[in-house]
């Protein structure tokens, strides 16, 4: 730990600044366009497990289970081995993208499937008699009113997908992670240890703590808000028995 | 054609199951020691971030939350790397053992305590949403009966904040299979790394001297359907209770 008040350390660090600078673009960049996949099947998966059609269910099911019980590594060597022994390779950061998305999609279908089934049963009847049709229904009556249950979780999902970024590591790595690595155990950079691990450390903290404190006070609001509404309506139960 | 015999046969070969397997093995014992210790700790840090809140002890309190804020907002692979430079290692653990090179033991040490420190802080946050779900009523109660407010934690708040997040911990169980994939990138120690190191000698194994796609799906496949296997199960006894825990309210407030 004696590393960590040595200024030659710390000097290198800042010599090659450009280092962490270069991984943090790239794990923001592919956090940023995993989240965005990861929501465009999030959303589909959520959507096809609250349908009434059985096959799309089991579809979306399946998925869901196979996805979330297998690790994610796992998924990313597969993709990026087997893209990459038939002749296809994609580029770290593209497989990357698509195994993040892919993953945390089954995390933000289970998501989206939770808020929507919060909803009451006469939401949906309500919108359906007033003759809108399956999106008008979700898209103007029920998602509106998920999106409060909705948010926490998908944005504790968020900084899981950002913290996954640094599984890319084991396909050869372009993240903030695997940067800090090969510059602490480089031949010509390698050394400085703990200022390197400190300073991308500090630099997840400071992307991630905003985000899952931003959720936990949105749940918190969230639960207190419930147990209002649910100390009124049995208020109004006791009345109206009274 | 050809190459999907050639690597299926790859599972023909004994040695490479008893491998594998024994990667299995290591894999579900890291994780529970991970869990079981991440219990023990994490519960300590949920009771002092909850309630060291007097002015005195209250240093412990902020130290509780800058730990788990600090482990639950960075990767768990950035704290391999610092354990396997930083973390000292006892010298019980320098030679060899269960069938592992003296420097695989080492290295196993230090990323499970990697592992076991990251997988604490997620583990007190489970714990204290179970302490904050027992009612304040407990407490009072407890002091009114002349328990100690150690003894009230013991006997009284910490069984039922248990029995309210037994499913989320055990849904923490699968996280941390899955999570201690992670040690694939620094010993082949357990499954995925033991599969990965596999697949990177598949040439010698499958009789074509080649590294074919085939193999790739045959040994990530097998390796995804082992994985499945274990976490499916869990999350099925996850269901199951997290059914029973529902129902058991329900009738309370029918009644």
């Amino acid at each position: 730990m004696s590393g960590i008040f040595s200024r030659d350390a710390w000097l290198k660090v800042w010599t090659y600044r450009g280092t962490f600078v270069l991984g943090l673009l790239n794990t923001v960049e592919t956090a940023l366009v995993g989240v965005l996949l990861s929501l465009v099947i999030g959303i589909v998966l959520g959507l096809m497990a609250t349908s009434r059609k059985k096959s799309l269910k089991t579809i979306s099911r399946v998925y869901v289970e196979l996805i979330q019980n297998t690790p994610l590594l796992l998924q990313i060597c597969f993709l990026y081995y087997a893209l990459a022994f038939a002749g296809h390779s994609l580029g770290i950061l593209v497989t990357g993208i698509i195994s993040l998305g892919i993953y945390h999609g089954a995390y933000m279908a289970e998501v989206f499937r939770a808020g929507i089934e919060a909803i009451p049963k006469g939401q949906f009847e309500a919108a359906e008699s007033q003759g809108f049709g399956y999106m008008g229904k979700m898209f103007y009556i029920i998602l509106p009113q998920s999106i409060k249950i909705i948010l926490p979780p998908m944005v504790n999902q968020v900084v899981n997908l950002i913290k996954n970024t640094s599984c890319l590591y084991i396909i050869g790595g372009a993240d903030l992670i695997s940067l800090t690595y090969s510059f602490v155990t480089g031949a010509i950079t390698g050394g400085a240890y703990a200022p390197a691990y400190l300073v991308s450390g500090m630099l997840f903290f400071v992307i991630c703590y905003p985000l899952s404190k931003l959720a936990s006070v949105w749940e918190e609001n969230l639960k207190k808000r419930d147990q209002r509404v649910n100390i009124m309506v049995s208020r109004g139960r006791g009345k109206k028995v009274a | 054609m050809n190459n999907w015999m050639a690597s299926l046969s790859i599972l023909q070969n004994g040695s490479i199951w008893v491998y594998i397997l024994k990667g299995v093995l290591f894999t579900l014992i890291i994780s529970i020691i991970a869990v079981v210790i991440g219990i023990l700790w994490g519960s300590v840090l949920a009771l002092v971030r909850n309630y060291c809140t007097k002015p005195k002890n209250r240093i412990f309190k902020w130290l509780a939350t800058f730990y788990i804020e600090i482990f639950r907002n960075t990767p768990l692979l950035l704290w391999i790397f610092i354990c396997l430079v930083f973390c000292p290692c006892p010298g019980f653990f320098e030679r060899k053992m269960f069938g592992l090179t003296s420097v695989e033991t080492k290295l196993l040490f230090k990323a499970a305590v990697a592992l076991i420190l990251f997988t604490s802080s997620v583990i007190a946050e489970i714990v204290r949403g179970g302490l904050n779900s027992v009612s304040k009523g407990q407490f009072e109660a407890g002091h009114s009966q002349g328990f100690s407010t150690v003894q009230i934690m013991i006997y009284i708040v910490l069984p039922q904040a248990y029995k309210n997040v037994i499913p989320t911990l055990l849904s923490q169980v699968i996280t941390t299979i899955k999570d201690s994939s992670y040690l694939a990138n620094v010993a082949t120690i357990e499954l995925m790394a033991r599969v990965k190191k596999v697949l990177s000698s598949a040439n010698m194994y499958n009789g074509t001297g080649t590294i074919n796609v085939s193999d790739v799906f045959v040994l990530f496949g097998c390796a995804m359907i082992i994985y499945f296997i274990i976490n499916y199960s869990l999350s099925c006894v996850v269901r199951y209770l997290q059914k029973k825990n529902k129902r058991t309210p329900r009738i309370a407030v029918a009644e």
